[in-house]
């Protein structure tokens, strides 16, 4: 039996009741390299979704463009319903007040302290807090989730990078979205703080209930956090299954991602 | 060689539409809301405030530095007594201005430059954007208006003390006393010497506030590009201080002609 032929992705994936996010024929090059060739993809509600590629694939470029960062050569990218190409700045917005964004390199604010980087997106989405004046309680209660609750006066520049990466999850997570996105979340720790990154963002979708979409090229954190995987090679999701399914493919391209 | 020339002389021009453009955006974005008060106010300060040292030290000395080396030959001519006159109008019309903008593009275009770049390469901005923030506005457009704003006030701060700087040299040397140095000075100027050096200066400011946002926002290829940033926004914003310089003596002379 093929493996390939059992894992392909769904291109023709129509019910649309419980999607959160759909990408149907993406393209986008930077001159001559064509990064994204047709990507598909399709992310439920609740569901954790693993993208993995290898480094310079794409998996940045995508997920920048399901927010709006990047622009596709052509394509379509379904956020919550909006079509992201459809939407002027205010409306883009306001969707970005429901999608949650970890970055790869945590990208705190450098000025600002703890407090006032995760007071930064609620004062931009003043809409979804209406009645709140005070914002304490709810920094305090993103910080307690991510186990760094002491830290909320202190500097980026004061904390570990695991820290950071914590924070830059209690941001992620201070808007209460119901899409998270992240970026490489493991990427540049040791495999303990990595772990623990692992287990914050399960117990956050557990609490929260979110849909989570993972970019990656940790193994041992796709096969943790994913319920569903999608393995973006030349520019296109060319496997498509779960950890296990994916694991036992004899095609190369998909035995190349879990070679030890 | 000649393929080389070309291509250099495509990206200058390349670089001079891209700035242009930036600089277009900067103006469309300034007079649409929201405007973001906080973030220009902590700017301002932030311009005025690093800068402010700086100023006064220059200032000082080159006050010092002008009426010493001139102060001999005044001497030979006879002409001693016209040394605050002289020195008020060369200090307030032109040395003031493009020696405070000189030190002020050190200061602030590579201090944008490397802020904004270390910004960019590190996604802080992308964080910006995808928090419903239009990072152009909150970053760009305050900065270079702080720089438009502070640079003239900086100006002026920097001629008193380079004026003080002068006339505690003709206190000490030629027992001038200093309200009478102070008064000549003040006699000496005109409307048409100072309101030119100021118009001037909030040009200079709009050019270091620009071309260091604009080198820092621009930023790529890693954290190398940080450290290009910062240099070239030094490089270009003195480059184009001249420049401006140029044009508002020139605009100002045929006013004066007029």
């Amino acid at each position: 039996m093929n493996v390939k032929e059992n894992i392909a992705p769904n291109k023709n994936d129509t019910s649309t009741e419980d999607v959160v996010v759909r990408i149907q024929d993406l393209y986008k090059s930077f001159g001559d390299n064509h990064v994204l060739n047709g990507f598909n993809m399709v992310l439920r509600k609740g569901e954790n979704l693993v993208v993995m590629g290898k480094s310079g694939s794409g998996k940045s470029v995508m997920i920048k463009c399901l927010v709006g960062l990047m622009v596709p050569d052509s394509g379509v990218v379904e956020v919550l319903g909006e079509d992201i190409a459809n939407l002027n700045r205010v409306d883009l917005d306001e969707l970005r007040s429901d999608i949650g964004f970890l970055f790869q390199g945590s990208a705190l604010y450098d000025s600002m302290t703890v407090r006032e980087n995760l007071e930064f997106p609620m004062r931009r989405h003043r809409k979804k807090f209406e009645g709140i004046t005070d914002t304490l309680p709810l920094v305090k209660e993103a910080l307690e989730n991510v186990g760094l609750g002491h830290t909320m006066d202190l500097m980026p520049e004061e904390l570990s990078g695991g820290m950071k990466r914590r924070v830059a999850l209690a941001r992620a997570i201070i808007l209460k979205p119901k899409l998270i996105l992240y970026d490489e979340p493991t990427s540049g720790l040791d495999p303990i703080t990595a772990k623990e990154i692992i287990g914050l963002m399960r117990s956050i979708q557990k609490k929260y209930g979110t849909s989570a979409l993972i970019i990656t090229h940790d193994v041992d954190c796709a096969r943790v956090i994913s319920e569903r995987m999608i393995l973006l090679v030349d520019g296109i999701n060319y496997a498509e299954g779960t950890y296990e399914e994916l694991v036992a493919s004899s095609d190369p391209k998909i035995n190349a991602f879990f070679k030890k | 060689m000649a393929v080389k020339i070309i291509n250099k002389t495509k990206d200058f021009f390349m670089e001079i539409g891209d700035l242009s453009y930036f600089a277009v955006r900067f103006f469309r974005q300034a007079v649409t809301p929201p405007f973001e008060f906080k973030e220009l106010l902590k700017q301002s300060y932030q311009v005025g405030n690093r800068s402010l040292l700086l100023v006064a030290t220059t200032g000082f000395i080159i006050g010092l530095v002008l009426t010493l080396q001139t102060r001999p030959t005044l001497i030979e001519f006879g002409a001693v007594s016209w040394m605050p006159n002289m020195v008020g109008i060369s200090i307030v019309r032109e040395v003031g201005p493009v020696i405070t903008a000189l030190i002020c593009s050190g200061k602030i275009a590579s201090g944008f430059g490397a802020e904004l770049g270390s910004m960019r390469v590190t996604e802080q901005i992308d964080a910006m954007e995808v928090s419903g923030t239009n990072p152009f506005k909150y970053l760009v457009v305050t900065r270079i208006l702080a720089a438009t704003l502070m640079l003239p006030l900086l100006v002026i701060f920097g001629d008193l003390i380079a004026l003080f700087g002068s006339s505690l040299v003709e206190f000490m040397k030629g027992n001038v006393s200093f309200t009478l140095y102070f008064n000549t000075v003040f006699d000496a100027l005109s409307y048409g010497d100072l309101v030119p050096a100021t118009i001037k200066s909030f040009f200079f400011g709009f050019v270091i506030g620009l071309t260091g946002c604009y080198k820092g926002y621009k930023t790529g290829r890693g954290t190398a590009g940080v450290g290009i940033a910062a240099n070239t926004a030094v490089v270009m914003a003195s480059l184009l201080l001249f420049v401006v310089d140029f044009v508002a003596v020139f605009v100002s002379d045929i006013f004066y002609e007029l």
